[in-house]
């Protein structure tokens, strides 16, 4: 089974109604490390030895995040610039990530037919994720779209509850490992077939 | 020999201590154990306390007067005109209502009218001193039946007054005083006419209100800064005496006058430190009350006629819990608390003795009427807490809802959850830190010019040395979820520290030290929250020479946060080592030069090494080394 880490960021957990129900559901499953950065670092110190050790002791790293002005909140790029060293996690003696999976779960207010060419935001989610995306591949770790819970102003509770039950089954198939060939299709997630809700 | 004082105290205190442990051991309130304790040492069993119970009992009343001053210090002068309503709707309903059923039931046995109504106002009142008591030792003071009941209670406390008033009327004397002989309530008020009597109890009631704040609290503070305890006891004594004089010379119940000046002071920083020097006493007065009624139950005149005393007695009891369980309908308590309430109160109380006695002295009961009153009036005492046991045991785990009596109610002043000692220039900015966010601790502090300062400031400080566990158990600590030390006196953090740890080790302790040498002290006590206060402060100061120097901020930012890791780090690797003097010296010295070479390195290096980041030297260089 493989081990799940759950890098959390959120500068305002306590007032996000989204995240609330989401993480309920996640981070007291068997095998998942959830680690709430803000909560961890609330001076921005980060413990790289700490967190370099933690990334090597499972295989799929998620970047769990509101997506903020169509990027993640600074903490987390915080720790990229940190954690992510030179000759360790990428250069011609970084391979310490290497076949891992990473990818995003993401929260977002507006819905997903604002994110494209002819929407509000002009370019779709996956457009937005291309710095997470290189980041992953530079290195040297697959690379798998987003689970994104969008439109969450407006998203009632029961839709909500939906999309964390999804999140978790979602969880379950990583640790089974998914088949690649059905993510290599889908923009997200949450359109594979395994889970898909009737 | 059984008329020496030493005796008598030899007498009381062997008999309490025996059968009230005793007691306790079963499981049963105290209460329940003084009573048997006086029946055992009364004239009927043991015979060690003849003639004179009644005398101890007047003695013993005094109790009450102090427990209801400690309970007026508990409710602040807001609250208790929020529970105005409470007071007079249930008190109102309960009076009257015991009244006149009883009234009707004593004119049907035939008795005369004028005896049917003095029994009857005796019959409605219940007894403060067991139903507060038994209250409180459950600590169900806070729940709607606890203020209920105390509402209750209260109103009779006041009503008492004017039965008090009325029952010389009822006399045959035709002139409607008390005949010459009777001094026991021969008061000032009784020579006065009526509009003067109002004016009277109003000023004296006034008098408190005004003593409570321009006489009473300016003492104290003078008595307390001379440091002597036993003068805060002193001038608590003197403020309770003082009182109950007052009142009984206007001819006011003494115990309620006491319940003013307690809700008098209970806004004053001096209320912790009140509480737990007169607890103790209280106690130990309440339970020599309770002997005292043990040992006046009269088994001779049950003797006489036990079918008729049975009788009155049981239906007294009915007419008291079905009367009271009305009340508690008519005000919507949930049925727990009903029937919690019908049988706390269902006993007659320890005023029926004055009245009884007074209505005796005017001629209006004969002799075989009092004496069966008196009895019945013991023996409801005597069954309220077996009557209180059944109930527990019985009746309502049935209801069960054993977990909603312990809501708090939101009008009755509760201890707050964290506990804050040390009001100075470090503990007043945790507390106003605390505050913005909504979270109010309950502030004790030593200094009382600075608590008079501080409490003019708008916070809520108490007066009182913390090293006495009996002022931070008044604090509420039993209850409290984290208790913060910001004493500047590292001995005294200590004493605190030791003291809270061994009591309450639920209790999260999070503590201020001085310096690196009290944070070991501490460390090895077994604390793990220690705030050393002058760590960060003078790592701020260096980081701005340091600036001014020309290095970059956020770098230094970033330096500091490394300094206080490392220290820390070391401190709690020291604090391990054994206390062997030598050994800790070079031990501490080596683990300093250790630190400040670590730091130097950082420096020299640049922070490069595993902080490399933003900083591109590194790739730069393994770039150029491939180009090669």
């Amino acid at each position: 089974m493989k081990k799940i880490l759950i890098l959390f960021s959120h500068p305002k957990f306590e007032s996000s109604r989204a995240n609330a129900v989401l993480i309920d559901h996640i981070k007291d499953k068997e095998g998942v490390t959830f680690h709430d950065l803000y909560e961890q670092y609330p001076d921005f110190h980060i413990d790289v030895p700490a967190e370099k050790a933690l990334l090597q002791q499972h295989d799929v790293i998620i970047w769990h995040h509101p997506l903020y002005w169509y990027s993640c909140p600074p903490l987390m790029k915080q720790w990229i610039d940190m954690v992510l060293e030179f000759n360790w996690a990428y250069g011609p003696k970084g391979k310490a990530l290497h076949s891992k999976i990473c990818l995003n779960v993401i929260t977002a207010g507006g819905t997903r037919d604002l994110y494209c060419s002819d929407g509000t935001n002009s370019f779709s989610v996956n457009e937005f994720l291309r710095p997470f995306e290189q980041t992953a591949n530079l290195c040297g770790m697959t690379f798998y779209p987003p689970f994104a819970v969008m439109g969450t102003h407006r998203l009632p509770d029961d839709s909500l509850k939906k999309h964390a039950v999804q999140y978790s089954a979602l969880i379950d198939l990583l640790q089974q490992d998914i088949n690649l060939g059905e993510i290599k299709g889908c923009s997200f997630l949450n359109d594979i077939p395994h889970l898909k809700t009737e | 020999m059984t008329g020496s004082i030493l005796f008598q105290a030899i007498v009381f205190l062997a008999g309490a201590i025996i059968c009230v442990s005793i007691a306790k051991r079963l499981g049963l309130s105290s209460v329940l154990g003084y009573l048997l304790a006086g029946v055992m040492i009364g004239p009927f069993v043991l015979g060690y306390i003849g003639e004179d119970g009644q005398d101890i009992l007047h003695f013993a009343e005094f109790g009450v007067v102090v427990m209801l001053f400690l309970i007026g210090l508990e409710i602040e002068p807001k609250n208790f005109w929020k529970m105005r309503k409470t007071i007079l709707g249930m008190g109102g309903i309960q009076v009257a209502g015991t009244m006149l059923l009883s009234y009707v039931f004593f004119v049907f046995l035939g008795f005369e009218w004028k005896v049917s109504l003095v029994i009857s106002m005796a019959v409605a009142l219940s007894s403060t001193a067991i139903a507060l008591q038994t209250t409180k030792e459950k600590g169900l003071m806070d729940t709607t039946f606890g203020t209920s009941s105390f509402s209750i209670l209260l109103f009779q406390d006041i009503i008492v007054i004017f039965m008090l008033g009325a029952i010389p009327l009822l006399s045959n004397n035709k002139n409607g005083t008390v005949s010459e002989n009777q001094t026991d309530h021969a008061s000032l008020i009784d020579t006065l006419p009526l509009g003067l009597q109002t004016l009277a109890i109003i000023l004296s009631v006034v008098l408190i209100i005004v003593a409570g704040k321009y006489l009473i609290v300016p003492m104290l503070r003078k008595v307390a800064n001379t440091g002597v305890r036993e003068l805060l006891i002193a001038a608590a004594f003197l403020i309770v005496f003082g009182i109950s004089f007052l009142m009984e010379y206007v001819g006011l119940s003494p115990a309620l006058g006491a319940f003013l000046g307690g809700v008098v002071l209970s806004n004053s920083e001096f209320k912790h430190e009140l509480e737990s020097t007169l607890e103790p006493f209280k106690n130990l007065l309440l339970g020599l009350f309770f002997m005292a009624v043990g040992a006046s139950i009269n088994f001779l005149v049950i003797a006489e006629s036990p079918l008729t005393i049975g009788g009155i007695l049981i239906a007294i009891v009915i007419i008291k819990a079905i009367v009271l369980f009305v009340t508690g309908h008519i005000f919507k308590l949930k049925l727990d608390q009903k029937i919690l309430l019908t049988f706390s109160l269902a006993q007659i109380g320890e005023f029926a003795f004055v009245l009884l006695s007074f209505a005796f002295n005017l001629n209006i009961l004969d002799q075989e009427q009092m004496d069966m009153m008196l009895v019945i009036t013991a023996l409801t005492m005597t069954l309220t807490p077996i009557i209180g046991i059944i109930n527990e045991r019985i009746i309502l785990p049935k209801v069960g809802t054993k977990e909603s009596i312990k809501r708090p109610m939101d009008h009755i002043a509760k201890s707050h959850k964290i506990i804050l000692v040390g009001f100075g220039h470090f503990g007043n900015t945790v507390g106003r830190f605390l505050r913005s966010h909504g979270v109010e601790a309950t502030i004790l502090d030593q200094d009382s010019n600075r608590v008079d300062f501080l409490r003019k400031m708008g916070f809520e400080v108490y007066y009182g040395d913390a090293t006495r566990i009996d002022l931070l158990e008044a604090a509420g600590i039993a209850d409290a979820k984290i208790l913060i030390c910001a004493i500047d006196n590292p001995n005294v953090t200590k004493q605190v520290t030791k003291l809270v740890k061994s009591k309450y080790p639920h209790v999260e302790l999070m503590i201020r030290a001085k310096n690196r040498y009290d944070a070991y002290e501490l460390l090895n006590m077994g604390i793990e929250n220690i705030y050393r206060e002058s760590l960060e402060t003078s790592l701020t100061l260096a980081k701005d020479v340091l600036s001014k120097m020309g290095f970059r901020k956020y770098t230094l930012n970033r330096q500091v946060q490394k300094f206080i890791k490392y220290d820390e780090d070391i401190l709690r690797r020291l604090a391990t080592e054994p206390k062997d003097d030598k050994n800790y010296i070079f031990k501490a010295r080596q683990e300093l030069e250790q630190q400040e070479k670590f730091l130097n390195e950082d420096f020299e290096r640049g922070i490069v090494e595993y902080d490399k980041h933003w900083d591109s030297e590194a790739i730069r260089q393994t770039l150029m080394k491939n180009q090669d």
